[in-house]
């Protein structure tokens, strides 16, 4: 069989088992969201923590409540960090800026590594820290997306939900359940899960190496379910220990767009029609295959007469099932790696670069997704309205100055951190000497890293050195803002479309839930991303991709 | 909507860092209850379940049983004693191969992890790889054009235990004239090591160098 046509088969058991498992997961979802009793375990929790879990909160207390629950994963996961040296399995401790950077990047869901994982991070600091935050950080993505899902649905009401009942049943009942049956079966296909700090190896030559080992599996797990994507060893998804055949290549691909593809269906299910649901995932399914056509047919037409086309690839995924992670981990803001996205050919490493900046909506990140595309279906329905001059209506809500006005803020959030975050690094002497490519390529692993942090991806064109202290507190800040200012628009929105009443459709209202609209969402994605980062794009993956074309074969 | 307005009013903001500092009791407590579940009884159980007979050899990084205790997971390129009487199968190029070995063909580090992060268009890979070509044609005594990509590309993780089919093919011939065995018996050791695609389609076909190398070593115990 060719490359290309197991490559499509494979592609076709990936479908299949997505949509398998869409329906149950998502309608599972769905009830975990909206059930009215807590589990006994629940209770537990809830005691413990002192919360009143039948409080109907009101958006600005749900996102007090989020905020105030990421702040204390910041201090927790730094300090653990520092004081990893006291802890089991000891280390040095983390260095204050390498700490601090991968305290916001974890707490962020980006997983953004500025650091070698084998020697700085202990086997303590992983789990109790960083696994930890791969899990809460995933749940705080699909709280926010619940909180924004109800706000359709409840009238003249300005409640959201409870932030900690949202946040305690997305673990409980979703992530940790699924994580602990991916960990055992990926053990069982051949994942590490040791706690060694090593494993001493005999080559055939007699010499002895130390291989660096670690717990993965129970990490490897919650990386890919909760679309972190922080490695436990450096090479992250290429490391043989962490994703070590074609069968666990698969797994993990699946397990990453998961949870993400599923919640269109727990959508619809929440705001009672279906139809709305397909509408989202259509237009999430059409860019994730449009990139994905992208990708895989510039790897595969490779580099040309240089014939490095498995630079930094790994034989046992080849190009097919290489181009199928990386254009699945881009458009999920997973960030996880099993093969190095610098190396791509100019228009493929542009396509994952892009997969991002059309701001993780293809599928998007745990619950990131569902509440970005959403908010992009009001731009677009606004847009339509002003067309056409009908009333701006999404599902019975009427969208105003307000909402637009939230709506804009996540949308523009992530584009102005890129864009200026880019333009500053360039300016600033020492950023040529941190990459390790020049020209375009330089450019695009500075456009790569800031997309990557203000999208909260995690990926890099790992060839830029990000160690300065400018690149640990612009990046940082890029994750932060990136990740906290669109949830509080979001929020906001939440609030707002919950307190007004609900509206029957007219004859005047714009039909969503409709190919015409996912068509019009699509667009609107598009055209936003295309706008705003079009000119950077043409000097970094564009410029690098037509200069590579010999001048001879130009019309 | 009247709590939006509470914001913006001079006397919402003290508001709403008081409802922030409100929201911090239960936020640590929560966060300290998921450390103790998630970061110790959730890998706690992971790793007591990787324990089980069956599955503790694979948990423990899937070393070779035998003489050469090799990870069949852990690429790590060996070095001939005499460069002229060469009779290992290579792997691919390493980016933490030693400063000495020549443009990366070399032994791997495993004690670290990643690729070279190379632009394709990167001088210094193109030179790379041309150099590459050139010392694995001369070494199997074949035209630069017939090694096959993966020979002259890093892998990502440094520590690919694999090599495409045709690369081991290419090994054969210089593998079995040194080692002394038939070449059908080397590429009956080569069959051993070579898996297809999990389930028919997942991943590439690959020969497992670890593996490969092993079954060398046992049929030829003087090679070491």
């Amino acid at each position: 069989m060719s490359d290309t046509a197991a490559g499509l088969l494979q592609l076709l058991v990936l479908l299949v088992l997505l949509a398998a498992a869409w329906r149950p997961l998502g309608d599972w979802m769905a009830r975990v969201f909206t059930d009215e009793r807590h589990w006994r375990v629940e209770r537990a929790v809830y005691r413990v923590g002192r919360v009143d879990p039948d409080s109907d909160q009101r958006a600005v207390t749900y996102t007090l409540a989020i905020l105030a629950f990421s702040l204390v994963g910041v201090l927790v996961t730094y300090l653990v960090q520092r004081v990893q040296g006291l802890l089991p399995f000891a280390k040095d401790a983390v260095e204050p800026s390498v700490a601090f950077n991968t305290a916001i990047s974890f707490v962020t869901n980006t997983n953004w590594q500025s650091y070698i994982p084998e020697t700085t991070m202990s086997h303590a600091s992983n789990a109790l820290a960083l696994a930890v935050q791969n899990f809460l950080s995933a749940a705080v993505g699909m709280a926010v997306a619940v909180a924004l899902v109800r706000g359709f649905t409840r009238s003249r009401s300005g409640r959201v939900g409870n932030a900690w009942v949202d946040l305690t049943r997305a673990v409980v009942r979703i992530l940790l359940p699924l994580a602990t049956v991916l960990a055992v079966v990926l053990i069982a296909s051949g994942v590490v899960m040791s706690v060694r700090a090593n494993v001493p190896l005999v080559a055939a030559d007699g010499s002895t190496h130390p291989a660096a080992i670690a717990p993965v599996a129970s990490q490897e797990a919650i990386k890919e379910l909760g679309t972190n994507g922080g490695g436990i060893l450096n090479a992250n998804s290429a490391h043989p220990f962490e994703n070590p055949n074609g069968w666990t290549n698969l797994l993990q691909i699946l397990a990453l767009l998961l949870i993400p593809v599923s919640l269109t269906r727990t959508f619809g299910r929440m705001v009672g029609s279906m139809r709305q649901g397909y509408s989202l995932l259509a237009v999430m399914a059409t860019l994730w295959g449009a990139m994905l056509a992208v990708v895989w047919t510039a790897e595969a037409h490779g580099p040309g007469a240089t014939g490095g086309a498995m630079e930094g690839k790994e034989v046992r995924f080849g190009i097919p099932s290489s181009v199928l992670f990386a254009n699945s981990t881009t458009g999920t803001s997973t960030g996880a790696v099993n093969s190095m996205h610098d190396s791509y050919t100019a228009f493929g490493g542009g396509g994952v670069l892009l997969n991002m900046l059309f701001g993780e909506v293809s599928p998007g990140g745990v619950g990131t997704g569902l509440y970005s595309i959403l908010v992009i279906a009001i731009i677009a329905v606004f847009l339509a309205g002003l067309m056409v001059g009908r009333t701006p209506e999404l599902l019975g809500t009427s969208l105003g100055r307000r909402e637009v006005t939230c709506a804009a803020i996540v949308v523009l959030t992530m584009p102005a951190l890129v864009l200026l975050g880019t333009g500053a690094a360039i300016v600033l002497p020492g950023t040529g000497d941190a990459m390790t490519n020049s020209g375009p390529h330089g450019l695009s692993e500075v456009l790569y890293a800031f997309g990557s942090a203000a999208n909260n991806n995690g990926s890099a064109f790992a060839g830029l050195t990000v160690t300065s202290p400018f690149f640990q507190i612009a990046l940082g800040a890029a994750m932060l803002f990136g990740r906290f200012l669109p949830i509080i628009a979001v929020l906001a929105l939440a609030g707002l479309l919950s307190a007004q009443p609900r509206r029957d459709e007219s004859a005047g209202t714009l039909r969503t839930g409709t190919p015409l609209f996912a068509g019009l969402v699509t667009a609107t994605v598009v055209l936003v991303s295309a706008i705003t980062f079009l000119p950077a794009l043409a000097l970094s993956p564009i410029a690098e991709g037509l200069a590579a074309v010999p001048i001879g074969a130009l019309p | 909507m009247n709590h939006v307005s509470t914001i913006d009013s001079s006397t919402g903001r003290t508001s709403v860092w008081r409802g922030l500092a409100r929201q911090l009791g239960p936020a640590l407590r929560l966060v300290l209850v998921a450390t103790l579940v998630l970061g110790v009884l959730y890998p706690g159980v992971v790793w007591g379940v990787s324990r089980l007979p069956g599955l503790v050899d694979r948990a423990e990084g899937s070393v070779l049983d035998g003489p050469v205790a090799s990870s069949s997971l852990i690429g790590i390129d060996p070095v001939p004693a005499d460069p002229a009487a060469d009779p290992w199968f290579h792997l691919r190029p390493s980016a933490s191969a030693p400063d000495s070995a020549t443009a990366d063909l070399g032994p791997a580090d495993p004690s670290t992890s990643g690729g070279s992060n190379l632009a394709t268009t990167a001088e210094d890979l193109v030179t790379a790889v041309a150099e590459r070509r050139a010392v694995v044609a001369g070494r199997e005594g074949v035209a630069p054009a017939e090694v096959p990509d993966d020979a002259v590309t890093a892998s990502a993780s440094g520590l690919d235990p694999d090599i495409s089919p045709e690369y081991a093919a290419l090994q054969v011939p210089r593998v079995a004239r040194v080692t002394g065995l038939p070449e059908s018996e080397v590429r009956a050791l080569v069959a051993e090591a070579t898996s297809g695609r999990a389930l028919g389609v997942l991943g590439e076909p690959t020969v497992n160098t670890s593996e490969l190398n092993a079954g060398l070593v046992a049929t030829r115990p003087g090679l070491r």
